[in-house]
C-alpha cells in the first residue's frame, strides 16, 4: 500500500533523476554587451546597430557558435552620455560579461576606453575587452591607446586621406567649407581636413570651419546661410545621426547645390531626407563595398537576408559583421574567453570580410587596416537601396589599404 | 449610574540625565553609524556596493538641496550647478595631485569639492538671492542653463563632450588605502556622508538655521524682528552650495569622471524629485527620498525601460495626495506608535495594500505591454512580465491586467476610507476601547 | 546682404514661433501666478498628435484637431491638478507642473516610441516661395509666419475687444472683484489654461516638421520659452511679442557672426596670448556662444529689472 511517505520519497527520487539526467540542455552562451544609445536623438542609429549585431550573431550561431557555445548580445542603453556609459559599464562587469562593443560617439568611447583600462588594471582577475566598432577619433588608437581596446573601423584620418585624394582630383573645387559637431570627433575631422587639404591642394581656400553643439541644433538654416554666403564650392562634414538629417533638410530647403563630402550622410533616415536633391552630389567615405552597382556575393546575400527581417533598415555598418566575426575567431584561436588571451589572439589577425576586403588588425595600436570606399548618393543602378527610399550608394572609388594606412603613434603597455 | 471613566496615566516623555539621556538624544546617530559600517558586510555584491555609493552621494546632495527648499523656502532649478562645479574642481585637483603638483590624499578631496561649491554659491548667490519665490526659481534656472551651455565653450574646464576624467589610484595613498576597490570608496563616502549629515543637522539647529526657517515662513515679519531676509537667504544658499559641492567631490572620487550632464537641468530636476518624494518638511525626508530614488533608478532600469514614467507618477502622486512625502507619512503614524495602537492598523492597511498592489500590477502590466507593442524588438512576441512570459498579442493578458487594475481601483475606493478611519482612531486620544 | 536678409527672415519666423508658445504661458502666468512647466510638454503633445492625425487624415486635419484636444487636456490638468494644490502655495504649483512635464515626456515616449518621427511638410506647401541671389526660402516657413501673425492678431482682438477678453483681463488683476460681480473665476482660469495649452499645441503642430518631432523637443524649447516670458514681463502679451522677436533674431544672427573677442581686439591693434589661463576664451566666436546668449540676457534682466521689460508683477 502506498503511504504518503512513499509518495514523497518517490517524488524526490524522480526529481533527482530528472535533474541529474543529461538532457538537451542549452550550452552556456558567451554574452557580449552592446553599449549604445537606445533612446535620445541618436536612438535610431543605436537600434539599427543592435539589430545588425543580433543578425551577425545569429549567423555565427547557425554555423555552430564559438567553442560550442552560442553568442548572446545583451543591450545596454547609454543615451550617448559618457557618464551613463560608465554606469552601464559597472552593470556589465556586475553581470559578468567580458566583451563590450560600442561605437556611437567618440566622446563616449574615450570615457569607456579610460574606464576599461582602469578597471582592468585594478581587477586583473575580472578583465573586460572593449571592442570599438565605430568611434573613429584617431586619438583612441594614438595617444589614448591601450592593450584592451580594439577598433574595427578606419579612423577619421584614414578616411580623410581617402576623401582628400578624391577632392584633389576635382579641379572645380576652389573654396571649401568645413562644418562639424563640437566634440572630439568633429574636431578631429576638421583638423585632418585642414591639414590634408593643405598638403594635397594648397590652392584650395578653407572659407569656413564651423563647430555646432552636438545633437542640439534643430534648424540648420542659419548655418546653411553662412555656407552660401561664403561662396564655398564644396562642404566637408562628419555629422551623423539627427545632426546629419537636419543639415541635409536645411540644405535642401535653401537650395544649396554644392557637393558634400561626408562620413555618415546615408541611411538611418538621412538618405530619405536627402532624396532627389542629392543625386550625384552627396558623397560618402566608408568601409566595405556599398553593394551597388554589383555586390560581392557574400555581401549581397547578407544584405538581402537582413532586409527580410527588417524591411525599413539597412546594413549600414558592415563593420559590425567584421568585428563580431574577428572576435569569434580570436576566441576560437585562444581556446578560451580569458580576455588577455583573446586580445593576444586578436592582435595581428588577418581576416577577409564579407565584402572581400583584406583586413589586418595592426599589433602596434589595435587599429584595423582596410581599404576605404568613396560612394555617391544616386538612384541609378541601385540594387540595395537605403531607408527603403529608392536611393542608395553607388561605388565611385576604392582606395587601397596601403594608401590610407596612417603611421602608428601608440606606445602600448602590454600586461605581463 | 454612569459607567466608570477609566483612569489613564498620560505618557510623559521624561528627559533623563547621564548615559541614558545621552542615548536618548544621540542614539539615532550612533545606530546610523553602526548600520553604515555594517552595510557592506551584509550586501556584498559589486552591484550592491556600487548602488550604495550612488545612494551616499545622492543623500548628501538631496540634504543640501533641502537646506534651500525645506528649510529656506527657496525653490531652485539649478542646484546641480554647485554639485557639478564642486565636482569639476575636485577632479581637476585630483589630476594635478596625480601629476605630483602637490600633496593631497584622496580622502580629503571632497573638501576641495566643498570649497568649489561654496565659492560658486557665494558668487552666484550674491545676485540671485535678492528675491525669493518665482523670481529666484527663474534666476536659478537661468544660471543652470547658462553654465550648462557654457560647458561647450570653456572646454579646458568642462572637457567638452567627453568631460574630465581622473584616476584616484594615482593620488598618494593614505594609511595604505589606495581606493582601488569599490568597498574602500564606500567607506570614504559613508564617512563623509555621515559627517555632512551631522553638520547639516547641526546647522539647521543653529540660530542661523532657525532664522532661515523664519524667513521661509514670513519674510516680512522676520524683517520686522530685525533679521535681513536677503542675508539669511544668502547664507543658506552658500551653505547649500557648500554641501552640494561636497557631494560633487564624492562623485568625482567614485566615478572618476565629470561631464556637462552633472550641471544639467536633468540633474537639478532629479534632486528636486528626490527631496520632494522624501518629504521636504523633515530633516531626514531627503535621505529617504534619495535612497528610494537611487534604488528605483538603478534597480528598476534593469527591468523596465519606462522606469522614469513610474517615478514621474510617484512624484505626481506625492505632490497631489501626500505633499509631506515619505517622511511625512511615517511621522503621521507617530501618535499611533506612541499610543501602542499601531497593531490595529495592520488589518485595514493590509486590505488596502493588497488592493493597491493589485491595481498597481494591473496598471504597470498594461503600461509595459503598451511599451512593448510600440517599441519592442522586432520579431519577439512574448514579454517577461512579473517573472511570467506573456504573449503580447493575445487578448487575455490585456483583459486580465485591465481587470486587475479596475478591480483593484474600485476595491481601493471602498477600502481606503476604512483604512483612513482606522488611522484616525489609532492616532486619537488615549482611552478608546 | 543675402545672409542678412535670410537671417532676418529666419529669425522672424523662429521668433514668431516662440511667441506662439510664450503667449499662452504669459497669459497663464498673468492670470494665476503659475509658471507652467508643462507648457512645452503641451507643445510636444501637439506635434505628436498632429503627426498621428496627419498620418491618417492629412496635415490640415491635424492642424484643426490637435490643438483643441490638447486644450481639453490642459483644462483637465488645471481642474484636477492645479486647483487641488493651489492651497499649498505657488511653490507646490510649480512643482506640480514640473511633475506634469516629466509625466508628459514619459507618456509620449511610451505611446510613440523614442526615435524621432518623420513629420513632413504637407505636399501642397513643399515648394520654395522665392529665390533671392542663390538661396531659396521655403513656402512652409512663410505659412508658419502667417499663422503666428494671425494668432497675435486674434489674441489682441479677443482680449481687447470682446467681452470675454475684458473679463479675462479683469481677472488678471482683480480676481476677487470679478468674482463678486458674478463671474465664475475658477472657470475663467480653467478656460485660459486650456486656451494657452491649445496655443502651445498649435505651435507644435506647425513647428513639428521644421524643428523635428522627437521626445526631447519639450526640453529644447522649454527653457527658451521661459526666458522669453521672463524677459518680456510676466503677464504681458506685448512683452512676450517683443521678447520673442528679439530672442529669435539674436539667436539666428549670432550664428552668422564669426567675430570673436580676439578678432575684435585684433582689429583694435592688440594681440592676445595664445596660451595661458583665459587663452581659450579669445578665439571663441559669437557663433559658438549663440546658445548661451538668451540665458545671459535672462540673468541680466532679472538682476536689473525683475519685472521684465513690459511686466508689472514679479511673482
Amino acid at each position: 500500500m502506498l503511504s504518503g511517505r512513499h509518495v514523497v520519497i518517490g517524488m524526490l527520487a524522480l526529481t533527482m533523476v530528472a535533474w541529474l539526467a543529461p538532457g538537451a540542455m542549452a550550452a552556456d552562451p558567451i554574452r557580449i554587451a552592446y553599449v549604445d544609445p537606445l533612446s535620445g536623438p541618436f536612438a535610431a542609429t543605436g537600434e539599427n546597430g543592435l539589430n545588425q549585431f543580433r543578425y551577425a550573431a545569429e549567423a555565427i550561431n547557425k554555423a555552430g557558435g564559438v567553442l560550442g557555445r552560442p553568442l548572446e548580445i545583451v543591450p545596454y542603453d547609454n543615451k550617448v552620455s559618457p557618464q551613463e556609459s560608465l554606469i552601464q559599464l559597472k552593470k556589465v562587469t556586475g553581470d559578468g560579461i567580458q566583451f563590450v562593443f560600442q561605437g556611437n560617439s567618440s566622446g563616449v568611447a574615450h570615457a569607456i576606453s579610460d574606464a576599461v583600462q582602469k578597471h582592468n588594471e585594478r581587477n586583473p582577475g575580472n578583465r573586460v575587452l572593449y571592442l570599438n566598432y565605430s568611434a573613429v577619433d584617431p586619438a583612441l588608437t594614438n595617444e589614448k591607446c591601450h592593450f584592451w581596446h580594439f577598433r574595427f573601423d578606419a579612423h577619421a584620418d584614414m578616411k580623410m586621406a581617402a576623401l582628400t585624394d578624391v577632392i584633389r582630383a576635382n579641379p572645380k573645387i576652389k573654396k571649401m567649407y568645413i562644418i562639424g559637431q563640437d566634440y572630439s570627433f568633429g574636431k578631429a575631422v576638421a583638423d585632418a581636413a585642414v591639414k590634408m587639404v593643405g598638403q594635397k591642394r594648397p590652392d584650395i581656400q578653407i572659407v569656413g570651419n564651423e563647430l555646432h553643439p552636438i545633437g542640439k541644433v534643430q534648424d540648420f538654416s542659419p548655418y546653411v546661410q553662412k555656407i552660401v554666403a561664403s561662396g564655398a564650392d564644396a562642404v566637408i562634414t562628419g555629422n551623423w545621426g539627427a545632426d546629419m538629417i537636419n543639415l541635409a533638410k536645411a540644405a535642401n530647403d535653401a537650395g544649396l547645390k554644392v557637393p558634400f563630402y561626408t562620413y555618415y550622410a546615408a541611411s538611418d533616415g538621412v538618405t530619405a531626407a536627402i532624396g532627389a536633391a542629392g543625386i550625384d552630389r552627396i558623397r560618402l567615405v566608408h568601409e566595405t563595398h556599398p553593394g551597388n552597382p554589383s555586390a560581392p556575393k557574400g555581401l549581397g546575400d547578407y544584405v538581402a537576408g537582413y532586409r527580410k527581417l527588417h524591411p525599413k533598415n539597412d546594413v549600414n555598418q558592415p563593420r559590425i559583421h567584421t568585428g563580431l566575426n574577428m572576435l569569434a575567431l580570436a576566441i576560437k584561436k585562444a581556446g578560451t574567453t580569458d580576455v588577455d588571451k583573446v586580445a593576444a589572439a586578436l592582435e595581428g589577425m588577418e581576416y577577409t570580410n564579407i565584402g572581400g576586403d583584406q583586413i589586418l588588425m595592426r599589433r602596434e595600436d589595435h587599429q584595423a587596416l582596410m581599404p576605404v570606399y568613396i560612394s555617391v548618393h544616386t538612384n541609378k543602378a541601385i540594387v540595395y537601396d537605403l531607408d527603403a527610399s529608392g536611393f542608395g550608394l553607388a561605388i565611385e572609388n576604392k582606395v587601397e589599404r596601403e594608401k590610407v594606412t596612417q603611421p602608428a603613434a601608440c606606445k602600448m603597455q602590454r600586461p605581463s | 449610574m454612569s459607567a466608570p471613566v477609566p483612569s489613564v496615566t498620560p505618557r510623559v516623555r521624561v528627559r533623563e540625565s547621564g548615559l541614558a539621556g545621552w542615548i536618548q538624544r544621540h542614539g539615532v546617530w550612533v545606530a546610523a553609524a553602526v548600520v553604515l559600517i555594517a552595510l557592506p558586510l551584509v550586501a556584498r555584491s559589486r552591484v550592491a556596493v556600487s548602488v550604495m555609493n550612488q545612494m551616499g552621494i545622492a543623500v548628501v546632495f538631496a540634504l543640501s538641496y533641502n537646506v534651500l527648499l525645506g528649510q529656506g523656502g527657496m525653490l531652485s532649478f539649478g542646484h546641480a550647478v554647485y554639485f557639478g562645479l564642486g565636482g569639476f574642481m575636485a577632479i581637476h585637483v585630483l589630476n594635478l595631485v596625480g601629476q605630483g603638483a602637490f600633496y593631497l590624499p584622496v580622502a580629503l578631496l571632497p573638501l576641495v569639492g566643498a570649497l568649489g561649491g561654496l565659492v560658486s554659491a557665494a558668487l552666484f548667490g550674491s545676485f540671485s538671492t535678492n528675491r525669493a519665490g518665482t523670481v529666484f526659481a527663474m534666476i536659478s534656472l537661468g544660471i543652470g542653463e547658462l553654465i550648462h551651455s557654457s560647458s561647450l565653450i570653456l572646454t579646458k574646464f568642462f572637457g567638452g563632450e567627453e568631460g574630465i576624467t581622473g584616476n584616484r589610484t594615482k593620488a598618494p595613498p593614505l594609511l595604505g588605502l589606495d581606493f582601488t576597490t569599490d568597498t574602500q570608496v564606500y567607506y570614504l563616502i559613508a564617512a563623509w556622508a555621515f559627517v555632512a549629515t551631522v553638520l547639516m543637522y547641526a546647522y539647521s539647529r543653529t540660530p542661523m538655521g532657525r532664522i532661515a526657517n523664519a524667513v521661509r515662513d514670513n519674510p516680512e515679519r522676520a524683517e520686522f524682528v530685525g533679521y535681513s531676509q536677503r542675508w539669511a537667504r544668502y547664507v543658506s544658499f552658500c551653505a547649500a552650495g557648500l554641501f552640494a559641492g561636497l557631494a560633487g567631490g564624492l562623485f568625482a572620487v567614485n566615478y572618476e569622471i565629470l561631464t556637462v550632464e552633472n550641471v544639467s537641468l536633468t540633474a537639478s530636476g532629479s534632486v528636486l524629485l528626490m527631496a520632494y518624494i522624501g518629504g521636504i518638511g523633515f530633516f531626514f525626508g531627503p535621505i529617504l527620498g534619495a535612497i528610494a530614488f537611487t534604488f528605483l533608478q538603478s534597480m528598476l532600469s534593469d527591468y523596465t525601460r519606462i522606469w522614469l514614467l513610474y517615478l514621474g507618477i510617484l512624484f505626481l502622486a506625492t505632490v497631489m495626495f501626500a505633499p509631506a512625502g515619505l517622511a511625512g507619512i511615517l511621522v503621521m503614524h507617530r501618535p499611533a506608535w506612541r499610543a501602542g495602537r499601531l497593531h490595529r492598523l495592520v488589518a485595514p492597511y493590509a486590505v488596502a495594500g493588497m488592493l493597491a498592489l493589485a491595481a498597481a500590477v494591473g496598471i504597470i502590466g498594461l503600461l509595459e505591454l503598451l511599451q512593448f507593442t510600440v517599441s519592442g524588438e522586432a520579431g519577439r512576441v512574448t514579454k517577461r512580465l512579473f517573472w511570467v512570459s506573456v504573449p503580447v498579442y493575445a487578448v487575455w493578458p490585456w483583459l486580465v491586467l485591465a481587470a486587475l487594475a479596475i478591480g483593484g481601483a474600485l476595491g481601493l475606493r471602498r477600502a481606503a476610507p476604512r483604512a483612513a478611519a482606522a488611522f484616525n482612531e489609532a492616532g486619537g486620544p488615549a482611552g478608546r476601547p | 546682404m543675402e545672409l542678412l536678409l535670410f537671417s532676418l527672415l529666419n529669425g522672424v519666423v523662429y521668433g514668431m514661433l516662440l511667441f506662439m508658445l510664450s503667449s499662452g504661458l504669459t497669459l497663464i502666468f498673468g492670470m494665476m501666478g503659475v509658471l507652467n512647466f508643462a507648457h512645452a510638454g503641451f507643445y510636444m503633445l501637439g506635434a505628436y498628435l498632429g503627426y498621428t492625425i496627419a498620418g491618417h487624415l492629412g496635415f490640415w486635419a491635424g492642424l484643426v484637431a490637435a490643438p483643441p484636444l490638447v486644450g481639453l487636456l490642459g483644462a483637465l490638468v488645471e481642474r484636477q491638478g492645479l486647483r487641488r494644490v493651489h492651497r499649498f502655495g505657488h511653490v507646490a504649483e510649480l512643482i506640480l507642473t514640473f511633475g506634469v512635464a516629466v509625466l508628459i515626456e514619459e507618456i509620449v515616449q511610451l505611446a510613440w516610441g523614442r526615435p524621432a518621427k518623420s513629420y513632413t511638410v504637407p505636399a501642397v506647401l513643399d515648394f520654395s516661395l522665392f529665390r533671392l541671389f542663390q538661396s531659396t526660402f521655403p513656402a512652409y516657413k512663410a505659412f508658419m509666419l502667417l499663422i503666428s501673425a494671425g494668432i497675435f492678431v486674434f489674441l489682441f482682438f479677443v482680449l481687447a475687444r470682446t467681452r470675454a477678453g475684458l473679463i479675462i483681463q479683469a481677472s488678471l488683476t482683480h480676481p476677487g472683484t470679478v468674482a463678486m460681480l458674478g463671474h465664475n473665476v475658477p472657470r475663467v482660469f480653467m478656460v485660459v489654461f486650456g486656451i494657452g495649452s491649445a496655443l502651445a499645441a498649435l505651435a507644435g503642430v506647425i513647428a513639428g516638421p521644421v524643428l523635428g518631432t522627437f521626445p526631447g523637443m519639450a526640453q529644447v524649447l522649454g527653457s527658451i520659452v521661459f526666458v522669453v516670458v521672463v524677459i518680456g514681463g510676466l503677464g504681458s502679451l506685448t512683452g512676450a511679442f517683443v521678447a520673442s522677436l528679439v530672442i529669435g533674431i539674436i539667436q539666428t544672427f549670432a550664428v552668422a557672426l564669426d567675430y570673436s573677442l580676439g578678432s575684435l581686439l585684433g582689429g583694435l591693434g592688440l594681440t592676445v596670448a595664445r596660451t595661458g589661463f583665459l587663452s581659450e576664451l579669445w578665439p571663441i566666436t559669437i557663433a559658438r556662444i549663440a546658445p548661451i546668449l538668451p540665458y545671459l540676457l535672462l540673468i541680466l534682466v532679472l538682476i536689473v529689472r525683475p519685472t521684465g521689460l513690459f511686466g508689472t508683477r514679479e511673482s
